[in-house]
């Protein structure tokens, strides 16, 4: 199983970002990852949860819009080099990246890249082949 | 100057005399013409030979922009098309345009009003008129044109759009009198400041603006920026089209109503009872001598009390206060008319939006703005930034296509926008006409 991905929408207004944090914390729900995306009139949060179905009831009872999606997360080295090694293979195998975000696990050990593209099965077949380390839902929610 | 001094300087005695002969021949060739209007009359117990006196109106049914559409194109028309010569259209895009047709002799009629309306304003046939009403089924255009050339003035058929061509053309023919819808005209104020023109370069020494709301503000506005004097205007095409009634330079303070050929009443809102002259309420109309297209009672959703009080400029027609507010929600967007419940059926009618939505009008600069505020749902959020911007552009292409106006969308959170507890209010009108 793929990792999965809480998204969430929001208005540019003071305070959002606040509330949802806030809401996941009275939950006890711990975020692996996130990223933000930011447009002119509104914004797009992103996040990888320990409990992934936790967290979507928790913030749809607060009244936010919320859709789960899947992304492919990838290890990679944590040097210099490491990202640009998956970043290659991607390039190579004209894959298109919707979005993208990272985090390491432990500074220096290893950094896990989460990627959506159009097209999924392509790119988990590109990383196969090139012998990059596809982790698990599993491995990413419980670490 | 006044152009029909006998009938615009009428006795109120007199007047009263005229409109109500003028009033039960106008009901009597109704009735014997359409079946819808006998219908209606029929069905309110009322026949011709009920109207004794101008009180009696008030027996008659009113007409709405309903009654003209469910009669679409030509049903409440008192005479074959071969009579007709010429025929306009509201932009009402969805469901029915109203259609309004004209004889010989009301497109005579029509040129004397607007002829009447210039000459309060000051215009004389020495004037170099720029028109800048938009040609078309609207009816700006041709009716300031008719008016001006029934004046006989150098007019200068221009229509709307091109704004740099308008200022070149403007001063290099000396135009004295502009018309225009007062946001164009705010708009022509923006590009001459751009083109580096200053106003006192030209000769433009009065401006006639309607078609559209505007404020004491605003005329103070253009004004002061074009040097010049901004007169009020006021029609609709249902009624005539420009040139029911229009400020006197004079006082520039209300409207005279053409009453010898347009009668006005002020209805309740509510009861639709009518008013006294001085009480707000409804304007409602009843034409006295148009041939075509005459309307009896038409509810025009403009409110605004009538003024009695003798004006300096001799006219004894009773005069009516700039429109500020309309009783249903039309909006008039750069001179379009927009429904809410336009903008909604694209709204609705794309798949995943919500039927929460509200429109905020205002006024960017000299421009009128639209923005609908969208609430996101599940059904139609993505993760992804291009989808949702992909869906925007979609809903203004529906929008834009459909009403020919430009509306920004905003998407906003579910449940942000407020819920109403009866009559949803759907537009904040953010302007401050």
């Amino acid at each position: 199983m793929n990792v999965q991905q809480v998204a969430v929408f929001l208005e540019h207004k003071p305070g959002r970002l606040a509330e949802i944090s806030h809401c996941l914390a009275e939950s006890n729900i711990n975020i692996r990852a996130l990223s933000l995306a930011d447009t002119t009139d509104f914004g797009i949060l992103r996040l990888v949860a320990d409990d992934t179905d936790k967290a979507r009831k928790v913030l749809k009872e607060h009244g936010f819009t919320v859709g789960v999606t899947e992304v492919i997360a990838v290890g990679a080295e944590d040097r210099p080099g490491g990202m640009d090694k998956i970043l290659q293979v991607v390039s190579k195998a004209g894959l298109n990246v919707e979005y993208m975000y990272a985090f390491t696990k432990k500074s220096g050990e290893s950094g896990i890249l989460l990627f959506k593209f159009d097209e999924p099965a392509q790119a988990l077949t590109a990383f196969k082949e090139a012998g990059i380390k596809i982790l698990s839902g599993e491995e990413v929610h419980s670490m | 100057m006044i152009w029909n001094e006998k009938n615009e300087t009428m006795p109120r005695e007199e007047l009263e005399v005229v409109q109500l002969a003028r009033l039960q021949a106008q009901v009597e060739r109704v009735y014997a013409t359409v079946p819808y209007y006998r219908e209606k009359m029929d069905a309110a117990g009322v026949a011709p030979g009920d109207i004794k006196t101008l009180q009696d109106i008030k027996h008659l049914p009113f007409t709405t922009k309903d009654d003209l559409r469910r009669n679409y194109p030509f049903g409440l028309f008192t005479v074959p098309l071969d009579r007709i010569v010429r025929i306009h259209a509201s932009s009402g895009t969805t469901g029915q345009p109203t259609v309004v047709g004209y004889t010989r002799r009301d497109i005579k009629m029509w040129a004397e009003m607007m002829a009447r309306s210039l000459a309060a304003a000051g215009v004389t046939q020495k004037d170099v008129v720029h028109n800048a009403y938009g040609y078309g089924l609207f009816t700006g255009g041709l009716g300031a044109h008719y008016g001006a050339e029934e004046m006989g003035c150098a007019v200068i058929p221009i229509s709307g759009g091109n704004s740099k061509r308008q200022i070149t053309l403007m001063r290099d023919f000396g135009s004295t009198v502009l018309l225009a819808t007062p946001s164009y005209t705010l708009n022509l104020a923006d590009t001459m400041a751009e083109m580096g023109v200053d106003p006192s370069e030209l000769k433009l020494r009065v401006g006639i603006f309607g078609a559209e709301p505007w404020s004491e503000q605003m005329r103070t506005e253009l004004e002061s920026r074009l040097k010049i004097k901004a007169v009020d205007i006021y029609g609709l095409s249902e009624v005539l089209g420009p040139g029911v009634a229009v400020e006197c330079i004079e006082e520039q303070r209300g409207l005279h109503i053409m009453e010898d050929h347009f009668l006005p009443e002020i209805v309740d809102r509510d009861t639709f009872e009518p008013l006294a002259p001085g009480e707000k309420g409804e304007l409602v109309f009843t034409t006295l001598t148009k041939e075509a297209f005459p309307v009896i009672r038409y509810r025009t959703k403009d409110v605004c009390q009538l003024i009695t009080k003798v004006c300096t400029c001799g006219r004894t027609f009773h005069r009516m206060p700039k429109v500020t507010g309309r009783t249903d929600d039309m909006l008039i967007i750069r001179g379009v008319n927009v429904f809410p419940s336009q903008i909604e059926e694209v709204l609705i009618g794309t798949e995943g939006v919500e039927p929460h939505y509200q429109l905020v009008v205002s006024r960017e600069g000299s421009l009128d703005t639209i923005e609908a505020q969208v609430e996101v749902s599940e059904e139609f959020f993505s993760d992804e930034v291009r989808v949702l911007e992909g869906l925007t552009r979609k809903l203004q292409g529906n929008i834009k296509d459909l009403l020919g106006i430009s509306c920004k969308i905003k998407l906003v959170e579910p449940k942000t926008i407020q819920r109403s507890e009866g009559k949803a209010q759907r537009v904040i009108d953010k302007r401050n006409i």
